[in-house]
């Protein structure tokens, strides 16, 4: 018996291992993310190998251009009919190009652009030991108020990792809306999610403040995560597959082959509804809906204010979208179960942000309200459940971001000896010292009280019309109530600026850079222009609301 | 340049000068007021140009048009920017800016010492503006929009010496009382939508005419229209703020008497003639207003002793002769605008008299204060004189001519109502003498009575200067020659016929005995004026004058019976409505904002600061999203 025979024994000739094939990409269409993503990357080794004087021009610039190139791709694929002619899924079923998608990160991409603006801004902090300060803290290492804290702001540190942190954070935002399976939407909301984290604990005053809001954020977002996770497992079993097609096949009943291994828990309805609930709530709980909202207050607070605005206006695009797509696109057939369900979120978090907002002290809460209140109103729209719905909320989202960023800008701007004075009590008679700011603030909040010729009427008109064709009417009439409350307190705001006496020992206004000024010049304009002229916009949205499948 | 497009520029040009003057702010002081006046004399000169392009073409072909843009373009309701410029626009084009550059130019001169006097102008070129605007429009929505303009203007100028809380209030007066009007005005344009899906002339007053409207919907426009019309004009019952008007300054009440605002209503009427054509009830309605006010101004303005008090009286009542004349239909039309413009020249005339009397006087109204002042003021007494000939319709002058047509033209009208239409319109010739001669007895013959005021000083009347004196003087060869011109060959009756129809009259007595008739009164009227005025010596201080004088004082006791019907009632009906307000809407109002306040306070507390309730509450709510979910699974 020769060796090779008696080897054979016990020993069998392995198949010729087959070629793995690699995966199938399509770099043009994915050119936005994978440009942001790169810039963030290339942000990293600025820090690591960019002597520290230059890193803040460097990232500034590297970041503008990078998001200035990616939102340029996105028109580019929007202009040649990625976005409703040649709308497909790419990369190998994990991500979907299709109108909604792109408008959404457009959106995003604009919203992160005019954020870095702020993100930058190094004219309001007073100069410390000679050098221009930002919002960020010198060393995000040092404990607060400890000796390496006091050697750290007199070398003049400053914390030049936000930008990088901001570009994987946008990266992440923008898979989200465009994810097209379960697991890429995990992954993309935990992207987006830990520089989010970080960013928040990094306030140069008040840090305790900002760090609390930043463990606080971490910790619920962990625990909502976990959630999302266990409903994404729960989906599985039910379909056998992630991929937002194959649950929706199986939910329509269309399915046509049935994976034995799982033949026990295909199509159990229990897997199916909690699984579907406990994904939503993963979602809710970014989009601050009650009963979920419970972080934003606190950490809208705590945040650096460029953060709190870039956080309340992109992670809100990014949401509603995934949130968008996974309803349409995966759970239609479910709709009869989870439409009532989210009637009554949408309902209590209409009234509850609206309600608790008119006893807030702090601006930055009552902005946090606010922004729980107008979650509700969009959320009407998702609920409508047609074409319109989808629109009314891709516009809506796009006039809120500019309102949003537009307003928290503003809140950069009124200083006192502490830093920003955000006790409303500091806000009495701005309209007096500074009739400017106090006007462009109050051209905000009228958007936020959705008072014609500015955008959030435009928005919530939208949303509404779409939700009471959609056959929501009780909604829209909760809806009303709650403009009718949230209004108080916006209107109450602008009479404290116009008609209340200054106070004596009240804050300065601070003079920013031009690139504060952009943001607040571009947040005025959209939101004049959007609510003057707003049809090619809708148009516009009107033209993306057909998803992929 | 295209004639049409030259449209615009008439509007332009005085808007312009109110955008420019009013937010230039201080370094137009020195220049302001001659801003105001080029432009307003620039579209006179635009006007001129358009007059004679027209005067070159057929009478069919006069008609211009001018599309500037879409107002309001929405599907069912089309609002456009566009002007017609037609043989009734482009007189009253004239009218407006040849007096209104006239009155320009004297402003300059009266409002020489005041401060504010780059506003005035501003507000002046405004009120042109608003005007020409109300006259161009090709449609009733844009007209309106003028309207409100002249409304606003007037109530900017009357309200000039705001200082003064009598002028104050008579501006809020007089923009309340128009208020009223421009209500009829905004619901017969809402009707004439709903009634013909459109409101510009051409559809509206082609369907009017055609006759298949009901006359119902048609009557109803009509007197709405005629409410507007009382309002801007003056006309009972709302004629009280005219009187009060005169607090403004006299280049105002010039204004507003002979080239704009008043002349509006007469306008309205006359534009919308095919409508009251079709409506023979709101034809008499109009009549009616017409004759109660021609003979309530001359009672009005038989008893004032203020001097513009009276020729606001007198302006009511030639206003009224005018709303008489457009009451008649297509034999009254062309004579009302022909009133209209002969009664602009006089009237801003004797305006403007007054006002150089008053400059003269340290700005003394009282005519029982003045006395003799032909001697002081011999160019102001010579033109204001033409003017007093002019109105009281002395033979030859412009009002003869214009206002023995309206009365002939109110016989012409047949059977009792004839009659008696023919009877007001003389008797108010008469008044019109009387009341006339006694203004000008008291002011320029006579022995002198003023005296010093209460600080000693003593007036010293003197000839204004001539930035003054020249328009007074320009407009008396207006007041002289304008009539006889306008009916050489019936020249303007075949010049508007195109526009507003033109029939004969055929008045039951002959065209020369309503002539005698008509100069025999106004001999009357000047015989009993002489007799208590110019014979006797006129006392300084007002007899008590019998009830009819006391009345009339009163202004016929308009404003008291406002203060009882409408005042009085207003203010039962507030204080009512207070009450319902304060108890029973506050009360919920009130009580949901407490409630919601409270509960907003309640669930603030939730928001605790921990996050371990916070991961509670979330916990919670999503047990309650899945058991939700699988609830309505279950039913």
């Amino acid at each position: 018996m020769s060796a090779s025979a008696v080897h054979s024994l016990w020993t069998t000739a392995a198949e010729p291992v087959s070629r793995i094939d690699a995966p199938h990409i399509e770099y043009g269409q994915l050119s936005p993310i994978l440009i942001v993503v790169g810039a963030g990357v290339l942000g990293i080794l600025v820090e690591a190998f960019v002597a520290r004087r230059a890193r803040y021009h460097v990232q500034l610039f590297l970041s503008v251009v990078a998001l200035a190139a990616a939102f340029a791709a996105v028109v580019g694929l929007a202009v040649t009919g990625h976005g409703s002619t040649k709308a497909g899924i790419v990369a190998m079923g994990a991500i979907a190009v299709d109108g909604p998608a792109l408008f959404l990160q457009g959106t995003i991409l604009l919203a992160g652009l005019v954020s870095l603006f702020t993100f930058a801004e190094r004219r309001l902090d007073p100069v410390a030991h000679g050098k221009q300060v930002d919002s960020f803290v010198a060393q995000a290492g040092a404990p607060p108020g400890s000796k390496s804290e006091q050697a750290a702001v007199k070398a003049g540190f400053t914390t030049t990792e936000v930008f990088p942190l901001a570009l994987f954070a946008v990266a992440g935002m923008l898979v989200f809306p465009a994810a097209n399976d379960l697991l890429t939407l995990f992954i993309a909301l935990e992207v987006f999610s830990l520089p989010l984290y970080l960013l928040c604990a990094l306030a140069r005053r008040k840090r305790l403040v900002s760090q609390e809001a930043a463990v606080k954020y971490f910790l619920l977002g962990a625990f909502s995560s976990a959630f999302l996770l266990f409903g994404i497992a729960l989906l599985y079993g039910y379909a056998g597959t992630l991929s937002y097609a194959g649950i929706a096949e199986v939910v329509d009943g269309t399915v046509t082959s049935i994976d034995p291994a799982l033949a026990d828990t295909m199509g159990n309805d229990a897997l199916l509804l909690i699984g579907a609930a406990m994904v939503l709530m993963g979602l809710l709980f970014k989009v601050g809906a009650v009963p979920f909202h419970m972080w934003t207050p606190d950490v809208y607070q705590g945040a650096p204010t460029p953060v709190t605005g870039f956080m309340a206006a992109a992670t809100k695009v990014a949401a509603f979208g995934a949130l968008l797509r996974l309803l349409y696109v995966v759970l239609p057939g479910l709709s009869w179960d989870w439409r009532p369900v989210l009637w009554g979120v949408a309902i209590i978090t209409m009234l509850l942000g609206a309600i608790v907002a008119i006893t807030q002290t702090d601006i930055k809460r009552l902005l946090a309200y606010s922004s729980i209140a107008h979650g509700g109103f969009i959320l009407a729209g998702v609920i409508a459940m047609n074409e319109a719905g989808i629109s009314s909320v891709l516009f809506y989202l796009l006039a809120y971001s500019f309102v949003t960023i537009g307003a928290f800008s503003v809140v950069t701007l009124v200083r006192d000896a502490g830093g920003e004075a955000t006790h409303l009590s500091k806000w009495a008679g701005l309209g007096r010292r500074s009739p400017l700011v106090a006007a462009v603030f109050a051209v905000f909040l009228l958007a936020f009280a959705g008072i014609p010729l500015t955008s959030g009427f435009a928005g919530k008109f939208a949303v509404f019309k779409a939700a009471a064709e959609g056959g929501a009417g009780a909604l829209v009439v909760v809806g009303v109530i709650s403009s009718a409350i949230a209004a108080f307190f916006y209107i109450r705001v602008i009479v404290l600026m116009f008609f209340s006496e200054p106070r004596p020992e009240g804050p300065t206004v601070a003079v920013p850079s031009p690139l504060t000024m952009t943001t607040i010049g571009v947040g005025v304009a959209v939101t004049l222009v959007l609510g003057v002229a707003p049809q090619y916009f809708l148009d516009l949205a009107n033209q993306a609301s057909v998803f992929v499948r | 340049m295209n004639t049409e497009n030259m449209i615009a520029l008439l509007i332009a040009a005085p808007l312009l000068g109110a955008v420019v003057l009013l937010c230039g702010g201080r370094r137009l002081d020195r220049t302001g007021h001659w801003i105001g006046t080029l432009l307003a004399a620039a579209s006179f000169v635009v006007g001129v140009v358009l007059f004679t392009d027209m005067l070159g073409r057929d009478a069919e072909d006069r008609t211009l048009s001018q599309h500037l843009f879409s107002w309001i373009p929405v599907e069912g309701f089309q609002a456009d920017v566009a002007f017609q410029l037609d043989q009734l626009s482009m007189t009253f084009v004239l009218l407006i800016t040849g007096v209104g550059t006239l009155i320009h130019l004297y402003s300059v001169g009266y409002m020489e010492h005041d401060e504010r006097r780059r506003r005035f102008f501003g507000f002046l070129n405004l009120f042109l503006a608003a005007m020409l605007l109300l006259v161009l429009a090709d449609n009733y929505l844009l007209l309106y929009v003028g309207w409100e303009g002249v409304g606003l203007a007037s109530y900017l100028l009357i309200g000039f010496w705001q200082h003064k809380p009598s002028a104050a209030t008579a501006a809020k007066k007089a923009f309340l009382v128009n208020r009223v009007g421009d209500m009829g005005l905004s619901i017969a344009i809402l009707l004439m939508f709903t009634t013909f899906g459109t409101f510009a002339f051409g559809p509206v007053l082609s369907a009017s005419a055609a006759g298949d409207t009901s006359e119902g919907k048609l009557t109803a426009i009509g007197l709405m229209l005629l409410l507007a019309a009382c309002g801007k004009s003056a006309q009972v019952p709302l004629q009280s703020w005219l009187g009060d008007a005169m607090e403004g300054p006299t280049p105002v009440s010039a204004l507003i008497h002979a080239a704009t605002m008043v002349t509006a209503g007469v306008y309205l009427i006359t534009r919308s003639g095919a409508i009251f054509n079709a409506a023979p009830d709101a034809q008499l309605a109009v009549v009616v207003v017409g004759a109660v006010t021609l003979l309530f101004g001359a009672i009005v303005g038989c008893a004032k002793d203020d001097i513009k008090k009276a020729l606001a009286g007198s302006t009511m009542s030639q206003i009224g002769y005018m709303i008489l004349a457009t009451g008649l239909g297509p034999i009254g039309y062309v004579f009302a605008i022909m009133h209209l413009v002969t009664h602009g020249f006089f009237k801003a005339g004797l305006f403007l008299g007054a006002g150089s009397v008053m400059h003269g006087m340290n700005d003394e109204v009282d005519m029982r204060k003045y006395g003799g002042l032909r001697k002081y003021m011999p160019v102001t007494f010579a033109t204001f004189g033409l003017g007093y000939l002019a109105i009281i319709g002395f033979p030859g002058l412009s009002g003869f001519w214009s206002k023995d047509k309206i009365i002939e033209a109110a016989f012409a009208q047949g059977g009792t109502e004839g009659w008696i239409l023919g009877a007001v319109t003389l008797l108010g010739a008469a008044l019109t003498a009387y009341y006339m001669t006694r203004v000008m007895l008291m002011t320029f013959f006579g022995e002198k009575r003023w005296q010093p005021d209460a600080e000693g000083n003593a007036p010293h009347p003197h000839e204004s200067p001539k930035s003054m004196t020249i328009p007074m003087i320009v407009l008396a060869f207006g007041s002289v020659f304008a009539g006889g011109l306008f009916s050489l060959n019936e020249s303007f009756a075949g010049w508007l016929e195109p526009v507003t129809a033109f029939e004969h009259g055929h008045p039951p007595i002959s065209a020369g005995v309503i002539m005698t008739a008509t100069i025999t009164v106004m001999v009357l009227g000047i015989g009993l004026a002489y007799v208590q005025y110019g014979r006797r010596p006129v006392p300084v201080t007002a007899p008590r004058g019998s009830l009819l004088t006391r009345a009339a004082r009163r202004d016929l006791l308009q404003d008291d019976l406002n203060h009882v019907v409408l005042v009085r009632g207003g203010e039962h009906l507030t204080r009512s409505l207070v009450y319902v307000d304060h108890t029973l809407v506050d009360g919920v109002v009130n009580g949901t904002a407490a409630s919601v306040g409270g509960l907003s306070g309640r669930l603030r507390k939730l928001q605790n600061g921990f996050a371990r309730s916070y991961a509670v509450s979330m916990f919670g709510g999503a047990a309650v999203l899945i058991a939700a979910t699988l609830l309505m699974r279950a039913v």
